[in-house]
C-alpha cells in the first residue's frame, strides 16, 4: 500500500479570508466570523452541517486574551455542539487544523469538517510579541539566557546560507519586492506598497543581516476552509471541488543548536517528500505554491527544499524571475506572509484560501490569476524555525 | 490607523520556577568556569545541553563530561530589535559554535567587532558569571 492510499477522497468545497492588517476594530470571535461566514455561503451549507471543526490559533492568553478561541469562536459563529479542537504548530498551527479536519473526513468519521485560522496578534506592544515569539523555540536553553528573537533565528540560516551559496542581501531584497508587488495587488493583503530593492537595503538592521523590510509584518487575521467528503460533494453539487490530493509533515528539534545545517530546514524537506508522494506528482507538475516566506531568506530556502530547484540554486531562480506568473514556478502571488501578512495560526488556512481561489481560476484580481496547466497546487507552512512542517497538495 | 475604542484586559505578571534539580552540575560548574555536557553510559551519545534522560536509547544513566573550550563557528547573528526583557541590553550577537566533540552550542559571542565575525572562524567558548552574579556561558576571541 502507498502512503496515504487508504484516505478517503476530500475536497475543499469552501474558503473565506478575512481582511490582514491591524484589525483593532475586532475581537478575536468577530474576526473567525469574517472569513467563517463567506466560507460557508461559498460552500453552500448552514454552519449546523459541520460536524468537526479544527482552529489553528497560537497566541491564545499571550497575545490575545481568550484562552480557548476555539469555543469562544465556535460559539460566536454558531458551531457549537460540534468537535472541537485547537491546534498547535507555532506559525503552522493553520496547516495542523487542516490536515486535522481533512483526517477527521478522510477517515470516514465526519462528512463535513471545517479548519478555521484565527489569530489576533495586535493588542499587545512590538517588544513584548518580540519576547513571546522569542520563546518559541527551546525557551530554557536558547531564549532565557541569549534573547533570540523570531527574526534572529531566521537570521542564523540567512548567515549560513549567504556564506555557502554567496546569496546576499540583495537577493533577499528581491524576495520582499516580488511579494509586495503581487500583495498591492491584493485587497485583503497588510502591505500594500510596491517597494524597491533600495528601500529593503536601506531599512534599519532588525536582526543582521535580516532588516525590517526582509520580515513580514505583525497581522490580524482569520481564514476558513470547508472540507466535505466525495459523498457530500455530489449530493451538494459541488461545481468546482477542489481535492486534496496530499498532505505531509516532519519536525525539527527545538534547539537550533542540533540542527544537522543551517542552510536549509530539513522538515520541509521530509514533509514536502511526502506530500509529493502522496498525491504521486513531482514538483514540475506544479502550477502555483505558497511557501512560508515569514522572512525573506525563508523563501529561497523554501524554492530548495520543497525541490523547486537544485539546493544553492534559490537565489537564482528568483533573480531569473522564474517565481513570477509568466515564470516556472509562481510563488506567492498573494503576496506571501512577508506583505499580504502572517497572523501566525491563521496561515496555514490562508494558503489554502488562497491556492482553492487559484485552481477554481477565481482570484478575484485578474492581474495575479496564474495560468493553470495540470490544476495543482503547493502550501509549504512551516512552524517557528523548522520546528514543523506541513505541506499540502491541492489538485481540481 | 486609528485607535479603536477598546478595554485593558486584568494585568497579570507571569514568573515561571523552573525545575533545574536534573542539571543542577551544569549550572554550579559554571560557577567553577566549566562548561559540562552528558554523556549516556548505555550508548555513548554527547548532549549539549546536558540531559539527564537520553532520547537515543532511552536510558537515565548519564556521566557529566567536561567540553573542550575550541569553537568553530557555524552561523550568527547580531540582535539589534531585541525582545522586552533584553531592552536594558546593548544589541548583542548570537552564535552557534561547534565543537570537537561534534556537538554544538547556542551563546552569546564578545570581544569581536561584528564585521570581523565570520562563519568557519575559531572562538573560545567560556563560562563566567555575569554583573548580576548569574551563571552563563559565551564564546570569546581565542588567545
Ligand atoms: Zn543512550
Amino acid at each position: 500500500m502507498q502512503y496515504g492510499d487508504v484516505m478517503k477522497k476530500v475536497a475543499i468545497i469552501g474558503v473565506g479570508c478575512s481582511k490582514f492588517g491591524v484589525r483593532n476594530d475586532v475581537n478575536v470571535a468577530e474576526l473567525a466570523f469574517e472569513a467563517f461566514k463567506p466560507s460557508v455561503e461559498d460552500a453552500g451549507i448552514t454552519p449546523k452541517e459541520i460536524e468537526f471543526v479544527a482552529v489553528g490559533s497560537t497566541g491564545a492568553g499571550a497575545w490575545y486574551e481568550e484562552l480557548l478561541p476555539a469555543v469562544v469562536s465556535a460559539e460566536y459563529c454558531g458551531l457549537t455542539g460540534a468537535g472541537l479542537i485547537r491546534c498547535e504548530a507555532a506559525c503552522a498551527s493553520g496547516s495542523a487544523a487542516f490536515s486535522t479536519a481533512y483526517w477527521a473526513v478522510a477517515s470516514g468519521q465526519v462528512e463535513i469538517a471545517a479548519a478555521l485560522g484565527i489569530e489576533k496578534m495586535r493588542e499587545i506592544d512590538t517588544p513584548t510579541m518580540m519576547e513571546w515569539i522569542g520563546r518559541a523555540g527551546y525557551y530554557l536553553w536558547e531564549f532565557h539566557n541569549f534573547g533570540l528573537t523570531f527574526p534572529a533565528y531566521y537570521a542564523l540560516y540567512a548567515t549560513a546560507h549567504m556564506a555557502k551559496y554567496g546569496t546576499t542581501e540583495e537577493d533577499l531584497a528581491l524576495v520582499a519586492v516580488k511579494n509586495h508587488k503581487y500583495a498591492s495587488m491584493n485587497p485583503i493583503a497588510h502591505l500594500q506598497n510596491r517597494i524597491i530593492v533600495d528601500d529593503v537595503l536601506s531599512s534599519m538592521v532588525i536582526a543582521a543581516p535580516l532588516k525590517l523590510f526582509d520580515c513580514c509584518p505583525v497581522s490580524d487575521g482569520a481564514a476558513s476552509v470547508i472540507l466535505a467528503s466525495e459523498d457530500k460533494v455530489k449530493e451538494l453539487k459541488v461545481d468546482t471541488p477542489v481535492w486534496v490530493a496530499g498532505v505531509g509533515f516532519a519536525s525539527g528539534t527545538a534547539n537550533m543548536s542540533k540542527r544537522l545545517d543551517y542552510v536549509g530546514l530539513e522538515a520541509s524537506v521530509q514533509a514536502s517528500q511526502k506530500a509529493y508522494k502522496m498525491a504521486k506528482i513531482t514538483p514540475d507538475q506544479l502550477d502555483v505554491a505558497v511557501v512560508h516566506d515569514c522572512f525573506t531568506i525563508a523563501e529561497i530556502m523554501a524554492y530548495e527544499d520543497i525541490g523547486l530547484c537544485e539546493k544553492g540554486e534559490g537565489a537564482k531562480l528568483l533573480r531569473e524571475g522564474q517565481t513570477e506568473i509568466g515564470g516556472k514556478i509562481p510563488v506567492n502571488v498573494d503576496g506571501g506572509l512577508k506583505a499580504k501578512g502572517h497572523p501566525i495560526g491563521t496561515t496555514g488556512c490562508a494558503m489554502i484560501y488562497e491556492l482553492t481561489k487559484q485552481l477554481r481560476e477565481e482570484a478575484i484580481e485578474k492581474s495575479r490569476q496564474v495560468p493553470m496547466k495540470n490544476y495543482i497546487a503547493l502550501a509549504h507552512n512551516v512552524g517557528g524555525t523548522g520546528h514543523y512542517c506541513y505541506v499540502t497538495i491541492l489538485r481540481r | 490607523m486609528a485607535t479603536m475604542p477598546s478595554i485593558k484586559s486584568r494585568e497579570i505578571k507571569i514568573v515561571q520556577d523552573i525545575p533545574i534539580s536534573k542539571t543542577l552540575q551544569f549550572w554550579e560548574s559554571l560557577k567553577q568556569g566549566k562548561v559540562l555536557a552528558t554523556k549516556c553510559k548505555r550508548c555513548g551519545k554527547l548532549y549539549f545541553p546536558p540531559v539527564a534522560d537520553c532520547s537515543e536509547c532511552l536510558a537515565s544513566d548519564m556521566e557529566w563530561v567536561e567540553l573542550s573550550d575550541e569553537a568553530t563557528i557555524e552561523t550568527f547573528t547580531h540582535v539589534v530589535v531585541r525582545p522586552t526583557t533584553f531592552q536594558p541590553e546593548k544589541p548583542y550577537t548570537v552564535a552557534i559554535g561547534r565543537l570537537k566533540e561534534g556537538v554544538r552550542v547556542l551563546a552569546w559571542l564578545t570581544g569581536f567587532k561584528l564585521s570581523e565575525v565570520k562563519v568557519g572562524m575559531k572562538a573560545k567558548l567560556v563560562a563566567k558569571i555575569t554583573p548580576e552574579g548569574k551563571p552563563i556561558y559565551e564564546f570569546i576571541r581565542p588567545e
